[in-house]
């Protein structure tokens, strides 16, 4: 296959890692839906934001589709029924961030058709703005690409705003994972209309969708099905570009993203909005598509399960709760050398160990590493190579702000070394010969200093 | 709460769960193997003494590695090979093997773990060892014997007992010495040509001489980007900018070309190897670039006006000091700023 895309000549940004991609695992796999397990677990907070607030009891029946917990503000996004069944419990329950956090469990139906109630399906064309950032925000949209900000609040930018670019995010530079990857193949039409759909809710001219060119099928898939978006984009004098990007991690982080396709940095403190650009995730977009498609909000979503500790690699599309046992059941369950279990990318997903977790929203992969591919711990002193320097992609300094970490001196970082910069993407780790966890360091910094700052 | 126990098996640690190839051991190993070639050039030149001071240095450095040091491990990771190796290179073949051992006792000792072990010394411990030998023996460290003599002749006092006068010269061990291009110019005014020291048939410290294996190790280890090629490129073209127009000036007392500025002492040793020692150079890269220039200009200054044939290892050592303040000077610009970050005040860590 002859590559159409062109490769964007301008330079990427400075810093950053190379590892391993390991994406061939599942790259070419079509995504598999799975089957309802016995239970899902909704947890109410699994956005950026207030969590949701419950109006269902113990005992109700919901249909798959139905609102179980609505939004608790602004910042905040409903939950539904990912499946058919009967309320059994609203508790606290394990949360992929490691936490207990309050959840809805349900027990599936296992005689339904899991077939959702009859509903009208919006046309969003016909729709006001508000209507549309409504319908949104009922629909559950969160950033699918791991941060899970609400969708709806980043259609709603303060009053004022001029917007140049919209920038969707098919980076997906996390070694492993292929989740954006199969969403750009299989489902272009939805990629496109979702950008469409946010470009004509925020009145931005410009479309620009970034992938990485190690994905050269997903940028050809897109280009091929832009033109049937010609005529209306031609209509209201807009354009929508697809480039092909160099493959670095982290290329997907907004502000490098930004850079590669504006040639803008983003100036310390402010935001993307500032410069008049927004970004977003290929998957948010395209489930922003499928709202206004089947009318069913956001129930289900694509999750590579992968590594060289789950038997059979997939790509997965998984009901929102289901758990983790269930969905390496359905890949054929894990090896019996794996010992690690990460629950996003491997360079910034949270590891777990308990398989009663569910997938929520902003999960984007789960990766299996088996026992030869667990990081090492051993950690040596630092003999001071620079090599977290230069693989810094927001040029600060890791190696200082790694020894003011360990003597305690949180305040210095923040004020004389701009950890508040740092965005934990781990290039630093990653390069460190001497196994310093500087960005699990820098993480537990920020931390102490949101707490008592 | 979860009704199933959590599995044991699973290991929970924060991300990144990847890492990168480098490792601290495999730096440090595979700058002991890039001076291989350069070190084995010196034993053949000078025979068997030259082996038994680098190998007298090697055991004085482990013996301080080991004695002072908390770690067991520490012996491992081939840093105190890699001071012990440098300090051998740096003295003459014909040292005496006790002095040698002296040598990388103080220099592991005093100049790496009174700081606190590997990563965390201010001084260049091999170059701290070899100031402390120049200041307690200034004689045996400056007799150089005469090279490219069968391989188990002793071309010095090698086996002289501790705290004895070495019995160099007349009556003693017939030692045939030789003046190094360094001394030959400094004393003498007299050059010596660019091409035997770039090949290394002069006479001279140990390992020092062969300029072009050194060269070969040094870029090699800065093509695995276990050393900041800026640093050598800074000293190499500052030296060669001054030295240029010291010769254009003409200088009576030092008529040196700059070419045999930049071939001679422990100038291409010390670039590539002492003064790019990743614990005791800058972090940043701007910082690298002014280090080497500092070094340059101090070298330049030593040779050519000091009263030393030598300047190379004082000048390492005196931006060695000045690291922490050049790590602060130089932050890097902060992504979506214009300039660096300025600090306030000085920091106790560095």
């Amino acid at each position: 296959m002859a590559l159409k895309h062109h490769e964007y000549s301008s330079p990427h940004f400075l810093g950053g890692v190379h590892p391993p991609e390991s994406k061939e695992l599942t790259a070419h796999l079509p995504v598999r839906r799975m089957p309802f397990p016995d239970e899902v677990v909704i947890p109410l907070s699994q956005h950026i934001g207030a969590p949701a607030k419950p109006i269902v009891k113990v005992g109700d029946h919901v249909e798959r589709g139905d609102l179980i917990a609505e939004a608790g503000g602004f910042v905040s996004v409903p939950m539904h029924a990912s499946a058919t069944g009967t309320v059994k419990e609203i508790t606290r329950w394990p949360h992929p961030s490691g936490n207990l956090t309050p959840a809805i469990r349900i027990a599936v139906d296992k005689h339904s058709a899991q077939v959702p109630r009859a509903r009208t399906i919006p046309d969003w064309r016909g729709l006001s703005k508000p209507e549309l950032i409504q319908a949104v925000q009922d629909g559950g949209v969160v950033g699918l690409g791991g941060a899970a900000f609400p969708t709806h609040v980043k259609l709603s930018p303060p009053e004022g705003t001029v917007l140049e670019y919209l920038i969707l995010n098919g980076c997906e530079c996390e070694p492993y994972l292929t989740t954006d990857h199969r969403i750009m193949v299989e489902q272009p039409r939805r990629v496109l209309t979702g950008l469409l759909i946010m470009m004509r809710a925020l009145d931005v001219k410009v479309g620009l969708i970034g992938v990485e060119n190690n994905k050269p099928d997903a940028i050809v898939a897109l280009q091929e099905v832009l033109p049937e978006y010609e005529a209306e984009l031609k209509e209201h004098g807009m354009r929508i570009d697809v480039i092909g990007l160099t493959v670095r991690y982290p290329q997907g982080a907004e502000k490098m993203l930004i850079l590669a396709l504006t040639e803008r940095e983003v100036p310390r403190g402010k935001l993307p909005l500032d410069l008049g650009v927004l970004v977003q995730n290929v998957g948010s977009v395209a489930s922003i598509a499928e709202i206004f498609e089947t009318g069913l909000p956001l129930l289900e979503r694509v999750v590579t399960v992968t590594g060289h500790g789950i038997r059979k690699p997939s790509n997965v599309l998984v009901p929102i709760g289901a758990k983790l046992k269930d969905v390496f059941e359905f890949c054929g369950g894990v090896t019996m050398d794996a010992r690690q279990i990460v629950m996003g990318g491997p360079m910034m997903g949270p590891s777990q160990a308990n398989l009663e977790t569910p997938i929520i929203k902003g999960i984007t992969g789960i990766v299996v590493l088996p026992a030869g591919e667990v990081k090492s711990q051993e950690e040596y002193d630092c003999i001071r190579c620079g090599h977290c320097l230069d693989a810094c992609p927001v040029f600060i300094n890791p190696q200082r702000l790694g020894l003011l970490a360990k003597n305690m001196r949180y305040e210095t970082m923040q004020e004389d070394y701009a950890l508040n910069d740092c965005m934990l993407c781990g290039c630093c780790s990653y390069v460190c010969p001497s196994n310093i966890p500087l960005s699990q360091l820098f993480g537990a910094s920020k931390a102490y200093l949101r707490r008592n700052g | 709460m979860a009704s199933s126990p959590i599995e044991s098996r699973w290991i929970v640690t924060a991300p990144p769960h990847m890492a990168g190839p480098d490792s601290t051991p495999r730096i440090m190993w595979t700058v002991v193997l890039s001076l291989l070639p350069a070190l084995l050039f010196g034993f053949a030149r000078f025979g068997i003494s030259s082996v038994m001071v680098v190998l007298a240095a090697i055991l004085g450095c482990a013996a301080a590695e080991r004695m002072f040091g908390s770690r067991k491990q520490s012996l491992l990771d081939g840093s105190c090979l890699i001071t012990g190796i440098l300090l051998g290179m740096t003295l003459p073949p014909g040292m005496p093997m006790w002095m040698a051992f002296v040598g990388g006792v103080f220099g592991i000792g005093a100049g790496k773990m009174i700081f606190g072990g590997l990563g965390n010394n201010i001084f260049n411990p091999a170059l701290l060892g070899r100031a402390f030998l120049q200041a307690a023996f200034p004689v045996a460290i400056t007799t150089f014997p005469k090279g490219g003599g069968s391989f188990f002749t002793l071309v010095g006092d090698t086996f002289a007992l501790p705290l004895m006068r070495p019995n160099l010269g007349e009556g003693g061990i017939d030692v045939i010495t030789e003046a190094t291009p360094m001394g030959l110019m400094k004393f003498d005014q007299e050059p010596t040509a660019i091409w035997n020291l770039f090949l290394g048939s002069t006479s001279g410290s140990l390992g020092e001489t062969s300029a072009i294996l050194i060269l070969l190790g040094g870029l090699y280890l800065a093509w695995r980007n276990y050393l900041n090629w800026r640093i050598p490129l800074a000293i190499f073209t500052t030296v060669f900018a001054l030295g240029s127009l010291l010769w254009m000036i003409g200088i009576e007392a030092y008529p040196a070309s700059p070419m045999f500025l930049l071939g001679t002492g422990g100038m291409v040793l010390g670039a590539m190897y002492m003064a790019t020692d990743m614990v005791t150079s800058p972090v940043t890269n701007l910082g690298a670039y002014l280090f080497g220039i500092g070094i340059a200009i101090m070298v330049v200054v030593i040779r050519v006006w000091g009263g030393l044939s030598e300047g190379m290892m004082y000048a390492i050592l005196f931006m060695n000091a000045l690291v922490p303040f050049i790590n602060r000077k130089t932050q890097p610009r902060v992504f979506g700023t214009k300039r660096g970050l300025k600090t306030k005040k000085p920091e106790a860590t560095s």
